[in-house]
């Protein structure tokens, strides 16, 4: 026959299909077969735990990878989010089993923030219970689902049941909301999501962090609203109110209105578990925050709130906050002293 | 409907007096049942598929519409994509594709026995996947290819048997030349075989990002190497039909067909530009998106030439605005995923609802609406059954203005989106910003899943009046 497109169908055809499957290998399947061989895990990372795989696989069940990315990119505008992503952070990832391939995590959409370092960000149980019972008690602006079906409702919880109270109007009128199985797990995960250095030398990465928060404060314009609603108002509520007995109320409270703003500092630097305000016992788990934001952010942030919502206290300089990093090294201070 | 002009010449007519088809086409009454049965089925999917979306839709304003777990986000928005994919226009392509393939080969179709398989086996695996899916079993997340492949497998087999039935339909064929249509619509069946075998075969993405690798390739391919070469295919069928005149260029039609085999294939990983898989990927896939310039004005200039000097014969057809919209929309998008591929603005349209309007603008504005004008032009001249002029012109506004407010808005608030991120406010106030655009989302899906339910209407209208009496017309007519 002739070697003609328009008259033989065999030729035609024949170079339809295998040129298409050439390029295939080209673009697809050899790029990931290299990519799949160059597979490592970060040093400093750990091996998931069976409760957070199982997590993982809830995670992507009910479909959370359609609003939520684990994609840093590496331009200015993703740096709220943690360091540019690299291929080792998914390096612990692998196929589901037999039925189901490897999750995708990376996302495609980001109508609900990046998850990267939720676990940094957020790493209280009690909130993450609450906010996926019903994500509009902590957050009251949230178009995100509810996942009662994670939790059942019972009359008397049995001993070392996870046990979740939810604010006025949230919860169910009778009963105790507890956690499943399955919302244990996913809440896991989602504790486990949390960049590790590129290297493993933690000294050099402390470091290039020093150096980058120093490089990020020179560029970027400090807001301490901005701060204020991207890392605190989750739990504290953008009223400055908080959640009753959970996420204590920043209006008036000693700790952020008294003249020495030395516990305000701490609390931002290092975090807060179990304190007794005012005699109430709270539940709530706040974490530190002294890597993730630098001097002068940590003292934008207490400016806000020590001069918002009526409170009207005296404003401090980054140079207070360093002062007390600076000491509190010296003095080997504890963080939750 | 009968003789509308009697009544219409009293007062001013609602509706411009559209052409009546011409006789029935001479077709086996297999051929009808066959491809009328594809039809409708697929009408079936598009209103229970738009009905999800459209629910879905309603989430963003109202996320508290219900808490059912079958029934919430994260499970539909996989079974809407899945449906209208695979469940519609999936099986509405391949049902005009078994009329034209066998006609631009002047014979019968191989084997309609065949053809049912693959009807059953398409329906079959569609069915399952909607009930995986909406009970949180799906593949991985990875999207578009969602349904374990159990499942997928029994569509796959399907699209299988489609293309060896075409291919020994168009190896047999009772003419010379292979007519162009038949290099894009087999071309698609057999591109999109190699896509979902690559797609779902382990050993090469297994751990890590290496799926993702394969991902981009996967879902970019989807749409162009199978709805965007069948579609196409179609439309150099139908358009110099219906406009009886020939395409204006059938060199033009080749070159386009080459340069989309090669370039669209390269440039999957322009979904993932600025992530961790391989820079020189993302590099490549930017320069090949700017390589779409050639198939797309080729392709669309092609079209748009063939229909010059003749917009009184698209106004005064019932099909010929659908296929006009959907070239239209076909330029239009295109040349809009190639900008959206550039870096600097991939920055700010990435991760935004600019996406969702995009992804609706090609797989409705620019596949479906040819679909349609396929549907229009060629079931009435199987059937000898004329839809109503006037429910014809309501799906075709409905649609038309509907997709229109429902992407315009989207891609208002994207921008706003991405430009919020850039400026580095508060991330919740991306979200709050977005409502008045998911309230005009929510309106212009519902005008366009009210034309879904008019076009299953017209569907119905245009239905064969029995099997039976079929088989003795087309028997009055042989003898």
């Amino acid at each position: 026959m002739k070697l003609n497109f328009h008259k033989n169908h065999k030729l035609l055809f024949g170079v339809v299909f295998w040129g298409f499957v050439a390029l295939t290998l080209i673009i697809a399947v050899l790029p990931a077969t290299w990519v799949q061989q160059q597979n490592e895990p970060l040093p400093a990372s750990e091996p998931m735990t069976e409760l957070q795989r199982k997590g993982l696989n809830i995670f992507i069940s009910e479909g959370c990878v359609y609003c939520h990315t684990q994609q840093v990119r590496p331009i200015e505008m993703d740096e709220n989010w943690g360091r540019p992503s690299a291929p080792g952070d998914y390096a612990r990832i692998n196929r589901q089993d037999v039925w189901r391939q490897t999750p995708a995590v990376l996302g495609s959409e980001r109508t609900g923030p990046d998850l990267s370092n939720i676990g940094k960000r957020q790493p209280s149980d009690v909130w993450h219970y609450m906010h996926l019972y019903n994500p509009r008690s902590v957050v009251k602006e949230s178009i995100m689902p509810s996942y009662p079906w994670l939790f059942e409702v019972v009359e008397n919880p049995s001993d070392g049941a996870t046990t979740v109270s939810m604010p006025e109007g949230y919860g169910p009128k009778n009963g105790t909301i507890i956690a499943t199985r399955e919302a244990e797990a996913l809440v896991a995960y989602l504790k486990s999501l949390s960049q590790v250095p590129m290297d493993a030398w933690p000294s050099a990465a402390q470091q290039a962090k020093a150096d980058s928060a120093v490089a990020s404060a020179v560029k970027k314009k400090v807001n301490g609203a901005t701060i204020y609603a991207n890392n605190c108002a989750s739990c504290h509520q953008n009223n400055g109110q908080g959640i009753q007995s959970t996420f204590p109320s920043l209006v008036g409270a000693a700790y952020v209105t008294e003249k020495d703003p030395t516990r305000h500092i701490r609390a931002v630097l290092y975090g807060l578990q179990g304190v007794t305000i005012d005699g109430k016992d709270y539940t709530g788990v706040m974490q530190p925050f002294g890597e993730l934001l630098s001097d002068e952010e940590v003292a934008a942030v207490i400016n806000y709130e020590r001069t918002n919502w009526g409170n009207d206290a005296p404003t401090i300089t980054a140079e207070d906050v360093t002062k007390v990093r600076n000491n509190d090294e010296l003095n080997k201070i504890q963080p939750n002293e | 409907m009968n003789n509308p002009s009697a009544v219409q010449s009293v007062g001013r007519p609602f509706t411009v007096e559209k052409a009546k088809a011409e006789e029935r086409i001479d077709t086996s009454p297999e051929s009808v049942k066959l491809i009328f049965t594809y039809i409708a089925f697929s009408a079936f999917w598009l209103v229970f598929g738009t009905l999800v979306g459209e629910y879905l839709g309603f989430k963003f304003v109202w996320p508290e519409l219900d808490s059912i777990s079958w029934f919430s986000f994260g499970r539909l928005r996989p079974v809407h994509t899945n449906i209208l994919f695979w469940g519609f226009l999936s099986q509405a392509m391949i049902a005009l594709a078994l009329y034209v393939v066998p006609r631009t080969s002047q014979r019968e179709l191989y084997s309609y026995k065949f053809g049912w398989v693959s009807f059953w086996l398409i329906n079959t695996s569609v069915f399952f996947g909607v009930i995986t899916l909406m009970a949180g079993i799906n593949n991985g997340g990875q999207e578009y290819r969602e349904i374990i492949w159990p499942i997928f497998l029994l569509f796959a087999l399907g699209l299988i048997l489609v293309a060896y039935n075409l291919y020994k339909t168009i190896a047999d064929r009772n003419v010379k030349e292979i007519y162009i249509s038949n290099w894009y619509i087999l071309a698609a069946c057999l591109w999109t075989i190699v896509l979902v075998v690559t797609a779902y075969l382990p050993g090469y993405q297994e751990d890590g990002i290496s799926q993702t690798v394969v991902q981009g390739y996967y879902m970019h391919q989807g749409v162009g190497q199978w709805f965007t070469p069948m579609v196409l295919g179609l439309t150099y069928y139908f358009l110099p039909i219906l406009l009886n005149k020939p395409i204006y260029s059938y060199s033009l039609g080749v070159l386009a067909f080459w340069t989309q085999m090669v370039f669209y294939t390269m440039i999957g990983a322009h979904h993932f530009v600025f992530s961790p898989i391989p820079w020189w990927i993302q590099t490549l896939a930017i320069v090949f998106s700017v390589g779409m310039f050639v198939p797309v004005t080729a392709g669309a200039g092609n079209f748009l030439l063939t229909m010059r000097g003749k917009w009184r014969s698209i106004a005064r057809s019932y099909s010929l605005p659908f296929i006009l919209a959907g070239v239209l929309f076909y330029a239009i998008v295109s040349y809009q995923g190639t900008l959206e591929a550039f870096r600097s603005l991939n920055k700010v349209w990435h991760f935004t609802n600019f996406t969702i309007a995009h992804s609706h603008m090609s797989m409705y504005g620019f596949v479906a609406f040819l679909v349609w004008g396929g549907i229009y032009g060629l079931i009435p001249r199987l059937t000898g059954k004329e839809p109503p002029q006037f429910t014809v012109g309501a799906h075709f506004w409905l649609a038309l203005i509907g997709v229109l407010v429902y992407s315009v808005p989207l891609m208002i608030g994207g921008t706003l989106q991405g430009l919020s991120w850039m400026a580095g406010e508060a991330f919740i106030e991306s979200v709050t910003l977005m409502t008045p655009y998911w309230v005009w989302r929510a309106v212009g899906g519902t005008m366009m899943f009210l034309s879904h339910l008019i076009f299953a209407y017209n569907v119905w209208k245009m239905r064969p009046d029995s099997w039976q009496r079929l088989r003795q017309v087309t028997e009055l007519q042989t003898n």
